[in-house]
């Protein structure tokens, strides 16, 4: 838990405007929050590169060997049946329901890694409280920034948010 | 085509000046669902009593195929696939059709795409679930469809993984569950959207659990997008391949017209072609019931019918490289084969296919047509039934009239052929018309991005 200022826009440009203000001017960006993805903002926050492509990878090719490895297993050891001299091990037949579910098991590690990433489903949050916080998924935006410890400090990043063009800026601890 | 970086024209930007503010798309798109009484729904409520009453012409027509056997059908000892196939065929070519046009359109950078996407992958949906019943009814003991599934059983024993039929049963599974997700992840922040909207306690409750609690954080912008961008790489693989499976059902086999190796791409641009129309469908009813005639523009209906066009020009090539193929390799049953098509049984068909299929969509040369969204809807139905029509000739020619000449024999289709293809219909049009009053059919946080993209020109 930490202590947040959170302040609202309407227009993202003039959002994306103050958090390079912010960043310059040395108040640490906590996260923005926009009814859709706003450019240049996870460089910003420094999101820039993310593992979730190599968690897909590997969730697919595990899923993949083990099809693969129960067709192998069960056609050339367990269950094997020799159909008009074809060879047991069939690679080029089955190399499709390895290929197929192994897709399938990228798609789905990737959802797992994106909510456990995001830390998502969470139904409620701090920020849930704000009064015109439900904007946030419509038409404004929000920037919040790690409050200064400092009361004198918290008041001028207060007055600073609001010159930069913020309606309101909120205190709030998550 | 323009992606949204170089417009500059009013005439280029894919929404009309009544939906051009973020509030505005939230209110056109959210309106059929939280704000239901600003219309009456009469057609709505007709569409679905005709649809209901259709889908329980498919109920009984499957309980009775259950209790009667596959010989209801007008499938004989020579054409053992008729209908069930054909229409399988048919169906999972439209349910290819979502992911391969949401996925190929968001890495080609199409932005126009933001207001057809969501109803696309709905329609993929309920396609490819309608689709994976037909193989199951077709089979002569549909209760064990299970054992197509590796499972520890008494038995001990293990499906065969080298048939085509194993194929299709991973194929399908996968990409339904694969274009669930798809689907669900690019719905969670319109979802959101609609939990802080809702007027309704339960609505707000039931919208905010399927939103995850969602809150349009940055951080989890950018992992999202990281992860639709890698699942529409994965998408575009996934549904070629699907397709291509349906087609190796055919071509792996040793009949003559069947046994080709341009099957997988010649049936994954089939898919395109008849799933491309059903989108055009579809977005001409969305955009007149659910009032969205800002965000799905006479544009929108141009550049479809543009790929119409030129998937057209495909089939005809195909068409024309099976009987190059069947002439040049010089054997005899499939050089019979291509001639009978042209002048035997079933040459009606054939004709009609070749014209929808070929000929019709050229009236898309003209601008006029093209801008005319009931023209363009017309010819896509046209286009629709020629795709259907392709679909059961490549099954009834190659069987009817395969190398043994004593075993050609005619299929007649019976009743209950033409009841479960329209009960199939019927269930597809009442699966649609719900989701049109449950979930939001324009995805709003890519309209909104679209119209930030524009409006920064």
């Amino acid at each position: 838990m930490s202590a947040m200022l959170v302040a609202d826009f309407r227009d993202a440009g003039v959002l994306v405007k103050a958090s390079h203000w912010a960043k310059a001017a040395g108040y640490p960006l906590a996260d923005a929050f926009s009814p859709f993805p706003l450019e240049g903002m996870p460089e910003l926050l420094g999101e820039t590169s993310t593992r979730l492509r190599l968690w897909m990878f590997i969730g697919g090719m595990t899923v993949a060997a083990l099809a693969y490895g129960t067709e192998f297993w069960s056609a050339v050891y367990n269950f094997p049946i020799d159909s008009g001299g074809r060879p047991l091990h069939s690679w080029p037949a089955f190399m499709l329901f390895p290929f197929a579910v192994g897709i399938f098991g990228a798609a789905l590690t990737g959802f797992i890694g994106l909510l456990v990433k995001c830390g998502l489903p969470r139904l409620h949050h701090p920020l849930f409280d704000i009064n015109g916080f439900e904007r946030v998924t419509q038409d404004h935006f929000m920037l919040a920034l790690h409050a200064p410890q400092a009361e004198n400090d918290k008041r001028t990043a207060v007055a600073w948010l609001k010159q930069a063009g913020a309606d309101t800026v909120w205190e709030l601890e998550w | 085509m323009s992606t949204a970086a170089d417009i500059t024209r009013e005439a280029e930007r894919w929404t009309q000046a009544s939906g051009r503010s973020l509030e505005a798309v939230n209110d056109i798109v959210s309106a059929p669902l939280i704000d239901r009484d600003r219309w009456s729904w009469r057609a709505w409520w007709i569409s679905v009593v005709i649809s209901l009453a259709l889908t329980v012409v498919m109920l009984v027509t499957i309980l009775w195929l259950f209790d009667k056997g596959i010989g209801i059908f007008g499938n004989n000892t020579t054409v053992v696939w008729g209908f069930p196939i054909a229409n399988y065929v048919w169906w999972i070519g439209i349910g290819n059709a979502g992911t391969l046009i949401s996925s190929m359109l968001l890495l080609l950078r199409q932005h126009w795409r933001a207001s057809i996407n969501r109803l696309a992958e709905a329609m993929t949906l309920f396609a490819a679930a309608i689709a994976g019943i037909f193989p199951i009814l077709h089979l002569g003991r549909p209760l064990y469809f299970y054992w197509l599934a590796p499972y520890p059983n008494t038995m001990s024993i293990w499906p065969q993984w080298r048939s085509a039929l194993i194929w299709d049963f991973w194929a399908i599974s996968s990409y339904l569950l694969f274009s669930l997700l798809f689907w669900y992840i690019g719905l969670v922040p319109d979802l959101a959207t609609l939990r802080d909207r809702a007027k309704s306690p339960v609505a707000r409750a039931l919208f905010g659990i399927f939103a995850l609690g969602w809150r349009g954080s940055a951080r989890h912008w950018h992992t999202l997008h990281v992860y639709h961008t890698t699942m529409a790489c994965l998408g575009v693989p996934l549904v070629i391949s699907l397709h291509s499976v349906v087609g190796l059902d055919f071509a792996a086999s040793l009949m003559p017209g069947w046994s080709e190796t341009i099957f997988p791409p010649y049936f994954v641009v089939g898919a395109m072609y008849s799933g491309f129309t059903t989108v055009i469908l579809l977005s001409a009813a969305v955009r007149w019931g659910l009032r969205m005639q800002a965000l799905i523009t006479v544009e929108h209906f141009e550049v479809m019918a543009k790929i119409l066009l030129a998937a057209s020009v495909i089939m005809a090539l195909s068409y024309a490289t099976e009987w190059f193929s069947a002439w040049y390799g010089g054997e005899a049953a499939e050089r019979r084969l291509v001639a009978f098509e042209f002048t035997g049984d079933y040459r009606v068909l054939y004709w009609c296919m070749l014209f929808f299929n070929c000929a019709i969509a050229h009236l898309f040369w003209f601008p006029s047509v093209r801008r005319n969204i009931a023209a363009v809807v017309i010819i896509g139905i046209l286009i629709n039934v020629g795709m259907w029509l392709e679909r059961l000739l490549i099954v009834l020619n190659t069987l009817s009239h395969s190398y043994a000449v004593g075993m050609w024999r005619v299929f007649s289709p019976t009743i209950w052929d033409f009841l479960l293809l329209f009960g199939s219909l019927g269930f597809f049009a009442f699966l649609y018309l719900v989701f049109c009053r449950v979930v939001p059919v324009v995805s709003m946080h890519e309209t909104r991005r679209l119209l930030s993209t524009e409006a920064k020109q």
